[in-house]
């Protein structure tokens, strides 16, 4: 019988078993994710948390299992259909690398919604003003070069949010900042998330990062133990 | 929470009036808005420091007229101004905690053949419950409290760190510790 708490949950990976050649990736790792809460993926280099996130975001399909978003199977998707699910439900924060270099910081943000079909002139209003809420509106004529470490992350998380996804992958979205340039895209980015009502599924190797979740799951040779969730 | 404890808040009492005489009241109120952080000293402690440290010579008083302890003004005398540089001068001792509880429960749980994996992952949700509280604090405090936090998120960070360290070496410790 199905968990009560499995029936609200808006994410689930239900016995993923996913190998790299001889090497197992994940065994047996299942995990829910609820509308709004922040969920930090922890656990030791190698342990599998990356490989989880990329499953739950329709990048890789485990061998065996099932992701479902909002009750939908992943894999019963086609490609079209899953990415089209990446563009408009999901939202991605990485360590580094992310944001488009010849555009400048307000086009990376407009970008998502430029290729949603907003127009020109309301994606970049929507951009200026996510790039607001994040605290780096000064950098909006700039390109991701001229910014600094904090603000580009900071300029990523607009990016995420903007097109108003209801569930964020950030994978160590503060690895390559110092620790107060890192704590303040985690209140900004929390807080924004909050706002919206995303979901965050959170991989870090950081307590102090994972302190901005609402509650934890460790991942350990590929498998995954849960804090239990509290309404 | 408390960051002066213990034979500390005689120090920092002196400390205090050492930027100029002070009534108990007075000097009370000025510790609990600087240290005191939702945890305010008891006037019972204050007195009874101030009336130790009157004994051993590091502060006087200059009474005004009238009854009670309010009447007085503490002082910090030369010898006190001494113990005080004294104290800031001398390095706190780093606490290496190589007996802690923790490691003594991990061992046991290995010599009893219970899970120690477990033992430990329940101490790490524990330690990020206070760490998760640490930061809400944080985010709604002043630069005192950011600062107060910080040390105690940075000492938590350092124990799960260890958790880390020990989980991923638990089949090793069981090897050494098993008879």
């Amino acid at each position: 019988m199905a968990s009560p708490m499995a029936d609200d949950a808006l994410l689930t990976a239900e016995d993923l078993h996913l190998s790299f050649g001889p090497t197992p990736a994940l065994s047996s790792a299942s995990l829910r994710v609820h509308a709004g809460e922040v969920l930090a993926l922890m656990g030791p280099s190698g342990s599998g948390k990356s490989t989880l996130l990329h499953c739950l975001a329709g990048i890789l399909s485990p061998d065996s299992g099932r992701v479902r978003f909002d009750g939908h199977d992943l894999s019963a998707m086609s490609d079209a259909r899953r990415s089209a699910l990446r563009r408009t439900e999901f939202g991605f924060v990485f360590q580094f690398g992310q944001l488009v270099p010849e555009l400048s910081c307000l086009e990376n943000v407009a970008l998502p919604l430029r290729l949603a079909g907003v127009g020109r002139r309301q994606a970049q209003r929507s951009a200026a003003e996510w790039l607001d809420r994040l605290e780096v509106a000064d950098v909006a004529g700039k390109r991701p070069g001229q910014a600094s470490g904090g603000q580009g992350q900071r300029v990523a998380v607009a990016r995420a949010l903007v097109t108003r996804p209801r569930v964020i992958f950030a994978d160590e979205p503060t690895g390559a900042l110092d620790s107060l340039n890192g704590e303040r895209v985690m209140r900004l980015f929390t807080a924004a998330a909050q706002q919206t009502g995303a979901a965050v599924v959170l991989v870090t190797h950081e307590a102090r990062v994972a302190a901005y979740s609402d509650r934890e799951a460790v991942v350990r040779d590929g498998r995954v133990r849960e804090q239990e969730y509290v309404r | 929470m408390c960051i002066v404890i213990g034979m500390s808040v005689g120090f920092a009492l002196l400390g205090l009036l050492e930027s100029g005489p002070r009534h108990g009241y007075d000097l009370k109120r000025f510790y609990d808005e600087r240290f005191g952080h939702g945890r305010a000293l008891h006037y019972g402690q204050v007195y009874s420091t101030l009336a130790r440290l009157l004994k051993n010579g590091l502060v006087e008083v200059e009474s005004e007229p009238g009854d009670g302890p309010e009447r007085k003004r503490y002082a910090i005398t030369s010898a006190g101004v001494t113990d005080v540089a004294g104290w800031l001068a001398q390095p706190e001792k780093p606490e290496p905690y190589l007996q802690s509880t923790l490691y003594t429960k991990v061992v046991l749980a290995l010599l009893t053949g219970r899970d120690a994996a477990d033992l430990l992952d329940g101490q790490r949700a524990e330690h990020l419950r206070l760490m998760r509280e640490l930061t809400r604090r944080k985010s709604d405090g002043d630069l005192a409290d950011q600062l107060i936090c910080d040390h105690a998120l940075f000492h938590l960070e350092a124990d799960l760190r260890w958790l880390e360290l020990t989980a991923a070496r638990l089949d090793q410790l069981a090897d050494q510790v098993r008879p």
